[in-house]
């Protein structure tokens, strides 16, 4: 299964312009226990699909909201000559078909 | 004048009485000048709001802005919702809060907020007194405050030298509770203030009146993006009745349910830490926070903890010019062009490079995003490519002529670049209208995203007050 068959949210956004958050957030507590023991949303496979050192991807899990946050650098500073997305908006398709066992 | 100002009434109501009733604060916009909904912003002021605050600005926008001394938003539409707010507090006489004025903050965002303020009192017969608080930091401080070691790279930005201090044409601190403080103790009714942190704007008066600074900032952090932490989110005005052990919240808007999830949810909105809410003068942490609902439309919060910072800081914000920008704006039907693009811009920016280096030196960068391939993410590829592009060539160099000439060169040895396996020798472009050469004016980016030590807070963030 993919992680967009499950999750309720799936979004991008700066956290300040040289940080990255992305939010995946679930529709109830087995959905967000599941994919957060199932290590797809780890730190090495986010870092690897992204392109960055698994030391520079953060998660942190949130139940409140049956949420998880990934927190990584930007590769180019907001609005910097040469970025693609200002307001860090659009970089969430990766995650899309992350497959969840 | 009148008597009393509406701060001084609510410190004279709660003075020597702590949070001896709930406060209500009403969150007309989390981005004023981008409309607020008239019904729902009439139903807050039904309620009878002790605060109404607005938040106008943000670093989210990119680093033009703060560069320009220029809004984002529209000058109508600003002035529409600041007469708006204005009249709805002078109705109620409550104080209204503005923070990150003009968008960015700096000196000439404040003067065009300030200059709108003035005209609409004086169309609408409205007297009050008025603070407004500063932001600009001085270059001359700041050099200081790097040679004292007290500056540091936010998010891993470059050490600070005195050479990006010089090259940033606006430079402005967030500033916080303790700025807003010191406006309240002057008897006022309106506040404008340059670039803030959106808290203070709802937190620094109930921390006067007794009530805990841990609740007051995150109320206040939910509140200022106003109904986004509701369900369906939106930009209706947000009520937040604050007591001595929690805060409930509801949308103005019927439609707008916050509940618990939702209102946890908003801890993760554009936040690296959904745990902690960092504040020059501490921190609110929110591990213990808890979410309750009321009903299907109200949901009450306790539980945040207020750390105050052992040095207090202030986050900078600094945007330098970069040039003149330039685009063309074209597009390739060709799956020929398109599969061989990139060694076809690539030659193509040699031959420009030959053409205008001839007599001059190689003074400009220019760039390209092709969408279709990897416009939105580099180092994204289609799996098969696309049977259209669209190709945006950039250029940045001193001067506006120079960005022009660069892109049209550019233009005319794209459209008709001979690359192998070729076969449309008609043009190798489709424009979508002429000129397709496009002069965006100056660009920028930040050159100053920095944390300083400040224990002079007052100084660093000047009040001046004016009866209008």
């Amino acid at each position: 299964m993919e992680l967009q068959d499950i999750a309720l949210v799936i979004r991008s956004k700066n956290a300040g312009p040289r940080c990255l958050t992305l939010d995946v957030m679930f529709g109830n507590e087995d959905d967000y226990r599941r994919v957060a023991a199932s290590g797809a949303l780890a730190a090495e496979p986010i870092a690897e699909l992204y392109g960055r050192a698994a030391s520079d991807v953060k998660v942190i899990h949130y139940p409140l909201s049956f949420a998880i946050k990934l927190v990584m650098p930007r590769t180019v500073t907001a609005g910097d000559p040469g970025d693609r997305d200002v307001y860090g908006a659009q970089q969430h398709a990766p995650l899309l078909t992350v497959s969840v066992p | 004048m009148k008597a009393v100002s509406a701060t001084r009434r609510l410190l004279q109501a709660f003075s020597g009485r702590p949070a001896f009733r709930p406060l209500r604060l009403l969150g007309a916009s989390g981005q004023l000048g981008y409309g607020i909904p008239t019904p729902a912003f009439a139903a807050g002021l039904a309620r009878k709001p002790d605060l109404i605050g607005c938040d106008m600005g943000s670093i989210d926008i990119g680093p033009y802005y703060l560069g320009s001394g220029r809004m984002a938003t529209a000058p109508e539409a600003t002035l529409r919702d600041l007469r708006k707010v204005l009249l709805g507090a002078r109705s109620l006489d409550v104080p209204l809060v503005i923070g990150s004025a003009g968008s960015a903050g700096a000196t000439p965002h404040l003067e065009a907020t300030l200059d709108m303020v003035r005209r609409i009192a004086a169309a609408e017969g409205l007297r009050f007194r008025l603070g407004v608080l500063r932001a600009d930091i001085p270059k001359d401080r700041l050099k200081a405050a790097i040679r004292a070691d007290e500056v540091t790279g936010f998010d891993g930005m470059p050490a600070l030298t005195d050479d990006d201090v010089d090259a940033a044409s606006h430079i402005v601190g967030q500033m916080g509770m303790d700025a807003f403080r010191r406006a309240f103790e002057q008897d006022i009714d309106v506040l404008i203030a340059g670039r803030a942190c959106d808290t203070a704007i709802f937190a620094a008066l109930p921390q006067m009146l007794g009530f805990p600074t841990g609740l007051a900032v995150h109320a206040a952090k939910i509140i200022e993006c106003a109904s986004i932490c509701c369900v369906p989110g939106g930009r209706d005005a947000m009520l937040a009745t604050l007591d001595a052990d929690g805060f409930e919240l509801e949308s103005m808007a019927p439609q707008r349910r916050a509940t618990p999830v939702s209102v946890a949810a908003h801890s993760l909105y554009e936040q690296s830490d959904p745990y902690s809410i960092v504040e020059p003068e501490g921190r609110a942490d929110l591990r213990a926070a808890r979410y309750e609902a009321i009903d299907e439309r109200r949901t009450r919060v306790s539980g945040a903890v207020w750390h105050p910072a052992a040095t207090p800081t202030v986050k900078l914000e600094g945007s330098c010019r970069v040039g003149e920008r330039a685009v063309l704006l074209c597009a390739a039907g060709d799956p020929r062009f398109i599969e061989n693009h990139q060694s076809i811009l690539e030659s193509v920016s040699g031959v420009v490079r030959e053409l205008v280096c001839e007599d001059a030196a190689e003074d400009y960068t220019l760039a390209w995003k092709v969408y279709g391939i990897d416009g939105v993410s580099q180092g994204r590829r289609p799996a098969v490519l696309p049977h259209e592009v669209f190709v945006l060539v950039e250029c940045i160099a001193p001067t506006r002529e120079r960005a022009a000439e660069v892109v049209r060169t550019t233009k005319q040895y794209l459209l008709h670049h001979g690359y192998p396996g070729r076969l449309s020798t008609g043009g190798n472009l489709a424009f979508p209208f002429t000129p397709p050469e496009v002069s965006m004016g100056e660009a920028y980016r930040f050159n100053v995203y920095h944390l300083m030590q400040a224990r002079e807070m007052d100084a660093l963030f000047p009040l001046t007050v004016e009866n209008v």
